[in-house]
């Protein structure tokens, strides 16, 4: 237990110092990478309660997919960091009333609930003998099943709209039309000649 | 104290050893496989290959690697150090800690869990991490320009890859690498069941690893040699272990899920003579020979091209297949 408490507040204590470093990185690739940690180090504390299926989850949809997008975009902006800062007093007192209403409304939720002191009395990451996969399979494909689909419709509304907006159909372009190639026989582009010396075609 | 020492202390040690037992020989192995591509190159195209150092150039690799190692490491100006020296070592720790879930023979596995196969999926997902922070942090356009097609290139394929996998475990009904291998002992090897997942997976592979003919992110005639220009000496000597060692992870993959592991090919007396571990490591080898026959017979693909095969040909095919699959396992009753 004592080796599994360790590990916890290393884990803990990195996800929590990597969270501030995001707002604190002076530059914004530094502070995605610093979100990476941050995602990593929660993926390690889901394995460490057990639900290891979420956590492995987690690594590959929010920083093998998610995150490379956004170090992808931040990356490519040509961003000044002197007036990135400019503004930062401004904008303190309405970030600063954001951040009173979430901790209220943290304090609220937690203060309402029993937090279990022991291992015995947390709340399992699957039942007894069954694996994570399978646990989580069987609440999602019968008590959940529909909203399950309407999550998937709802992520393919997203996919189409993302593309018929970027979408553009520039006749211009030159693209490669592999059916035509393949049909494409000597007889339609080739003809031979003979060639007299001296005359030219 | 006793206690401490066989309930801490002594699991660590084991796990130490365990991984020392896994990681030398799989840098010797790295190793070799740089000098056996060298010398099967070599031979398709009617040439020596190395041949000076040490017995038919058997020590050429070593001179490699002392070369390296001695070598200044050189940080270009304006370079974001930290993370310049951060990405070669990222690249080079994901290629290492997939091998902690590759099962080498029966029960032969550092780590045998349940979610193996997205343990694997996940860390080869991360591997495109260490070549975008080396092209970004490098300061040079010829580096960032690599990182992105890289990048690129990585995430359309590891979508294909992700699908091809779903429809080998569903026929094994297990998320654990050990288990897939033992369901291919009942079933038969998933190559003869997913023939056509097993060639889109070994293209898929390749075009993951980044190397030829999809070694668009290191394109020497356009990009120098992409993410990794401005590297040298170790760091630059981390990003080709890496890339090595992750070719081999990946032809574990393949092996594991398609191949059968260590099973022998039939269950039957020469065969079952041979140790497990040796038919794991003669199939690695077979895959990892075809990542180089590609490599010495094939050209380098258009970057749309690329992209075109990833998109238009494989999603769909892999999609395609999927609901064969699943309709087969659930018409037939075959569904473990």
């Amino acid at each position: 237990m004592t080796a599994a408490l360790f590990v916890f507040y290393l884990l803990a204590f990195v996800t929590v110092a990597a969270a501030v470093m995001v707002i604190a990185a002076r530059n914004p690739v530094h502070a995605v990478l610093f979100l990476i940690l941050a995602f990593f180090n929660s993926a390690g504390l889901l394995i460490l309660v057990g639900a290891e299926l979420v956590g492995m989850l987690l690594i590959v949809v929010y920083v093998g997919a998610v995150a490379v997008l956004f170090l992808f975009v931040v990356m490519m902006l040509d961003i000044n960091f002197v007036q990135l800062r400019e503004g930062f007093l401004q904008y303190l007192p309405v970030g600063a009333l954001v951040g009173l209403v979430l901790l209220v409304e943290l304090i609220m939720v937690l203060g309402t609930r029993v937090v279990p002191t022991t291992a015995a009395a947390m709340p399992r990451a699957a039942p007894e003998g069954v694996t994570n996969a399978e646990a989580l399979g069987r609440l999602l494909y019968t008590d959940y099943f529909y909203l399950f689909q309407a999550a998937g419709v709802v992520l393919l509304v997203a996919i189409v709209g993302a593309i018929t907006l970027t979408l553009r159909h520039r006749p211009d372009a030159r693209r490669q039309d592999i059916a035509a190639q393949v049909r494409r026989r000597p007889q339609d582009t080739l003809e031979v000649r003979k060639v007299r010396p001296r005359s030219g075609i | 104290m006793a206690e401490i020492f066989w309930g801490v202390i002594w699991p660590v040690i084991v796990l130490a050893a365990a991984t020392v037992a896994i990681v030398v020989p799989l840098l010797l192995a790295v190793a070799y496989l740089t000098y056996a591509e060298r010398k099967i190159i070599a031979a398709m195209q009617l040439r020596q290959g190395p041949m000076f150092v040490g017995p038919y150039g058997l020590l050429q690799p070593i001179a490699d690697g002392l070369k390296l190692f001695f070598k200044e490491t050189v940080v270009p100006t304006r370079a974001n150090k930290g993370v310049f020296v951060l990405a070669p070592m990222i690249t080079f720790i994901l290629a290492l800690i997939g091998w902690a879930v590759i099962p080498f023979g029966d029960g032969l596995v550092l780590a045998d869990i349940n979610v193996g196969v997205l343990y694997l999926f996940a860390v080869s997902s991360l591997g495109v991490y260490g070549i975008v922070m080396a092209g970004w942090a490098s300061n040079s356009r010829y580096a960032f320009l690599g990182a992105l097609r890289s990048s690129a290139q990585m995430v359309s394929y590891e979508i294909s890859m992700g699908l091809i996998i779903i429809n080998v475990l569903m026929t094994a009904g297990s998320l654990n690498l050990s288990e897939i291998v033992r369901a291919q002992a009942e079933h038969g090897w998933y190559a003869l069941w997913h023939f056509p997942m097993f060639m889109i997976f070994l293209v898929s592979i390749i075009a993951e690893t980044n190397r030829l003919p999809f070694d668009l992110p290191e394109d020497e005639a356009s990009l120098v040699t992409g993410y990794n220009v401005e590297y040298s000496s170790m760091t630059f000597a981390l990003f080709f272990l890496g890339e090595y060692a992750n070719m081999i992870l990946m032809s574990a993959i393949a092996t594991i899920l398609f191949l059968g592991g260590w099973l022998p090919p039939l269950e039957m007396a020469p065969f079952t003579w041979i140790p497990g571990p040796v038919w794991f490591f003669l199939k690695v080898a077979a895959v990892l020979f075809v990542y180089i026959w590609a490599r010495a017979t094939l050209p380098r693909y258009r970057y749309d091209q690329l992209m075109r095969l990833g998109w238009k040909v494989f999603l769909p095919l892999s999609l395609a297949w999927i609901v064969l699959t699943s309709a087969v396992l659930v018409f037939l009753d075959l569904a473990p």
